[in-house]
């Protein structure tokens, strides 16, 4: 497989037992930022970054605008803010109209990092009850990058997995600790 | 692939012609947001390209107007982030009682939430018949909905809670009249405030001010574009003066993180140091 310089993963129902998953078996040493969209609640305080941090080895943030987006580094969207990538690799954030009930939203990440890192970007979406994410991860594909789908039949909830594969066809359909082999593959072959 | 890089040029071209023929400037706006706006008015405007819309936008005013309403974020609610409200109340207006005389700038004022919520705290501190507040945006629809002070009654619900949580003392209701499903803001709230057309990206410094509140505008700016915001209220305000900002914004990491100190940092409360 051939290197990316990004991972954009997005997720909703049942996605923080999906990320502690995915995220908690990247290898050390694993030098590729992560970018997350997590569906949340609209108040204020989100712990996810403090959450995923318990179970994950590297760094996890929450973005933060203006920021340059390092290696190494694990982002997750802040709740009633969403997040994009801009086109020197910094994040920004904005506050326009929730798109599937949803700010931050996973298409708006995913599109926004597809027009940034192009062909060398990763999409992953995982389980959900929405539809959000499947035009952003069509988007990506379409930009050359390349697409994984979380098998519905893994999926704790299969619609957001479903409506990404009613979509487009990704490269990869898998398991979580399918997902999680493969970013672990992608890393030693980036190098 | 060659159509996505067509519409990155047909964007930039876009807001260039934007900026020569209309002198909005746009040109350093974060490019993510303003891409997903002018993307989303092509399909209202039903332009198949971006170079079409420009086409039109050139030589219509009127279809410029139309367009500026989808290039700003009209987002607002009135004591959004109650906490912000409250810290003002609790740690600002103290401070701001020292002055015999107040000017206040709210920069990127919308359709005016934010302006009726300091004019209401103020005039519960006591502090409104001595203040002038200035209320700037670049969108001239948006300040004349300020103006006006109407809004959905739909809303005034979760205002009266944003209220309440922000140390609001009466009942919001006293504010507003309602009609016809609209809730008419109390028009003595806005004696003392001058709205005004003004660009931080364009426009100068225009008064001395005690307190510049200019929340969820400059995370639609760049790096640079902000940097020029924040000297613009640097100028703006006096000795020991207070910047207040949006949730998610800080005067970290700018090219004035010398120049302000947090006062309560988690409500993004500054001070000019």
């Amino acid at each position: 497989m051939t290197g990316f310089d990004a991972v954009v993963i997005g997720a909703s129902a049942g996605g923080v037992a999906a990320l502690f998953t995915v995220l908690g078996s990247l290898p050390q040493g694993f030098a590729v930022p992560v970018l997350c969209v997590l569906h949340l609640p609209d108040d204020r305080h989100s712990q996810l970054a403090e959450v995923l941090q318990r179970k994950v080895q590297r760094p996890v943030l929450e973005a933060r605008d203006k920021a340059l987006i390092e290696p190494g580094l694990i982002y997750v969207a802040g709740p009633a803010y969403h997040l994009s990538v801009e086109q020197d690799f910094s994040l920004s954030l904005s506050q326009e109209e929730p798109v599937h009930f949803s700010r931050p939203a996973i298409d708006f990440l995913f599109t926004s990092a597809a027009d940034a890192y192009r062909q060398r970007l990763l999409g992953v979406l995982l389980t959900g009850a929405n539809e959000d994410g499947a035009r952003g991860l069509a988007y990506i594909k379409k930009c050359g990058g390349r697409t994984v789908v979380q098998d519905p039949q893994d999926a704790q909830v299969a619609l957001m997995p479903e409506a990404a594969l009613a979509l487009h066809s990704p490269d990869y359909i898998l398991t979580l600790s399918g997902i999680g082999q493969l970013l672990g593959s992608l890393e030693t072959s980036a190098c | 692939m060659t159509s996505e890089r067509n519409t990155d040029i047909e964007i930039r071209l876009l807001i260039e012609a934007i900026y020569l023929k209309y002198s909005y400037d746009f040109r350093d706006y974060s490019g993510a947001s303003i891409k997903r706006r002018i993307l989303h008015a092509l399909r209202q405007f039903d332009c198949r390209t971006v170079s079409a819309l420009q086409e039109r936008v050139l030589h219509d005013p009127g279809m410029f107007m139309q367009l500026l309403q989808y290039l700003t974020i009209p987002v607002s609610e009135m004591f959004r982030d109650p906490g912000h409200f409250l810290a003002l109340r609790e740690e600002v207006v103290p401070l701001l009682r020292t002055w015999p005389s107040l000017k206040i700038w709210i920069a990127g004022c919308s359709t005016g939430e934010e302006v009726y919520s300091m004019a209401i705290l103020l005039r519960e501190e006591g502090l409104l018949e001595r203040t002038i507040i200035y209320a700037t945006d670049i969108n001239p629809h948006s300040l004349e909905k300020a103006k006006q002070g109407i809004y959905s009654m739909q809303n005034m619900q979760g205002y009266e809670e944003n209220y309440r949580k922000a140390g609001g003392r009466r009942d919001f209701s006293e504010y507003y009249t309602s009609a016809y499903g609209n809730a008419i803001m109390d028009s003595s709230l806005r004696d003392n405030v001058t709205f005004a057309d003004h660009s931080l990206a364009t426009d100068s410094v225009f008064s001395e001010t005690q307190l510049v509140s200019c929340r969820n505008v400059l995370i639609y700016f760049n790096k640079s574009l902000q940097d020029r915001a924040f000297g613009l209220f640097h100028e703006s305000l006096c000795h020991r003066g207070f910047l207040v900002l949006g949730s998610k914004e800080s005067v970290d990491f700018s090219a004035y993180s010398e120049q302000f100190e947090p006062l309560v940092k988690p409500e993004r409360i500054f001070r000019k140091s």
